[in-house]
């Protein structure tokens, strides 16, 4: 699928094996990137995330952990930080919540993908990786029912594939793929946010 | 682009507009002022308010909200209510008690402000350490919140008994001096928090968004209450805690949250960064 001119940001989310899973999806991005990219991915509770800190050694864009009211910047990848939901405000700006959690997990994909669809609508992609729950099903739904692009990593290549298995079966997905072929698509994402700079 | 998505960009768009006739409705029907809310969090309450009370709208939802008395108060548990931990974030404890508590020690009598505090867990947790460290008995801690059936609940100090492990872990964290089991006693499925502890709490209604100053403060405790206001909000906040708070006192927010972009923030020092504590200037 070819995603050019097709959406404004992209939000994703894993569990169990979505480190490995995005370990081969965010090298995928390009620089100059048009759309943010939000993050959800469990971890355990007491220990402070160093995502962003990993993965800003394997992608072409900034990484960053989400600040609450931050104005959020095109091009920048920004994970969740542990123990708050993260969600997308107008603005567009990030807003954190410290609100239950949703399927036992805090930060919640469910929440960050439910928020997001309220200010892009139609516009954005969101995509369900390996994992061990539930969370992210009924965001990624919303998100369809929007007239959105989902995308599951098919099930048979996530390390756990309840978190995809429970997403499909709430909703068809646009498309079901290995990582590979994600990372290909995302590759087509629009990507002319440096030319305009540099004008 | 088909019907289907066309609509969905409209349902988004008459949920924004019903939205903020409802928080305008709330305000002049009921004083209570949520206008300088974070919208995200919001709407996502909203939501589930809307499915609790079998609306389709938020139309509809206003509808009973006016003209039916007994639905505000279960919309406002909605709206505000907020599940915490005791000694949640344990190393902000932890921080308070090995760099704060040797400088409130030097008061004659202290005055704490734990606002926006919800079911009490976060006053509880500051009267018991401030008790472990022989405070207790010349402190007043002012826990205040704008709803008052929560207020109602804190001031109970009843917790399910099964959140007492998670408390108690966290409080052994927070480089306690004693068992929170010397503090309640359980019975019931419940454990009832002391009387020692609860002589030293004022528990009253106060709102961050329309209320002044009520007292001089040695420390503000406020954690994971301004993430849910616009900057706005968090400014006029963060205003009143800098006028509550005396020279030199502490302010104590939740790990995820700054007065970087306040217009107060020249008023505070960093404190304990890592911990989001700050201290009100000596010269102001």
């Amino acid at each position: 699928m070819n995603l050019a001119g097709r959406v404004d940001a992209v939000v994703i989310g894993g569990s169990a094996g979505g480190i490995e899973a995005l370990s081969v999806l965010l090298p995928a991005l390009t620089p100059g990137l048009r759309s943010p990219v939000f993050i959800v991915l469990h971890l355990p509770r007491d220990r402070p995330s160093v995502l962003a800190e990993i993965f800003s050694r394997k992608c072409a864009l900034p990484v960053r952990e989400a600040e609450d009211k931050e104005p959020i910047v095109p091009g920048t990848v920004y994970f969740a930080p542990n123990n708050y939901h993260l969600l997308v405000d107008n603005g567009p700006q990030l807003s954190l919540s410290a609100d239950d959690p949703v399927h036992h997990s805090r930060p919640s994909i469910d929440v960050l993908f439910e928020s997001a669809v309220e200010i892009y609508n139609e516009r954005l992609l969101g995509i369900i990786l390996s994992g061990a729950n539930e969370d992210g099903a009924a965001g990624l739904a919303a998100i369809h029912d929007a007239g959105g692009v989902t995308v599951v990593q098919s099930p048979e290549t996530a390390r756990a594939a309840h978190m995809a298995l429970s997403a499909l079966k709430l909703r068809p997905a646009d498309c079901v793929l290995p990582l590979d072929e994600i990372a290909k698509m995302l590759r087509t994402l629009d990507a002319d946010a440096y030319p305009e700079r540099l004008n | 682009m088909d019907a289907e998505v066309s609509d969905a960009r409209i349902v988004g768009r008459e949920f924004d507009i019903e939205f903020k006739l409802l928080i305008d409705a709330i305000y002049q029907m009921y004083h209570y002022d949520f206008r300088g809310y974070a919208m995200a969090s919001l709407r996502r309450r909203m939501r589930a308010a809307m499915s609790r009370f079998n609306c389709r709208t938020l139309s509809q939802l206003q509808d009973r909200v006016l003209h039916d008395s007994t639905v505000f108060p279960g919309l406002l548990d909605f709206l505000t209510v907020q599940v915490s931990e005791m000694f949640r974030d344990p190393g902000y404890f932890l921080a308070l008690r090995e760099q704060v508590v040797p400088l409130l020690r030097t008061y004659p009598s202290l005055k704490v402000w734990v606002a926006g505090c919800s079911a009490g867990e976060e006053a509880y947790s500051l009267a018991i350490l401030l008790k472990e460290e022989g405070l207790l008995s010349k402190t007043i801690i002012y826990a205040t919140d704008i709803n008052s059936g929560t207020l109602q609940r804190a001031a109970a100090g009843v917790y399910e008994v099964e959140r007492i492990a998670g408390f108690t872990a966290n409080h052994r964290k927070s480089g306690a001096r004693s068992s929170l089991s010397d503090y309640y006693t359980a019975a019931y499925g419940r454990a009832v928090f002391d009387k020692s502890l609860k002589e030293h709490i004022v528990f009253s209604d106060h709102s961050l968004a329309t209320d002044s100053v009520f007292a001089e403060v040695q420390l503000v405790s406020c954690r994971n209450v301004l993430i849910y206001f616009n900057r706005v909000l968090q400014d006029r906040a963060v205003g009143l805690f800098r006028d509550a708070l005396c020279r030199q006192g502490f302010l104590g927010l939740g790990a995820k949250e700054s007065i970087r972009f306040s217009s107060h923030a020249g008023a505070f020092l960093d404190f304990v960064p890592a911990e989001r504590i700050f201290q009100k200037r000596a010269e102001l």
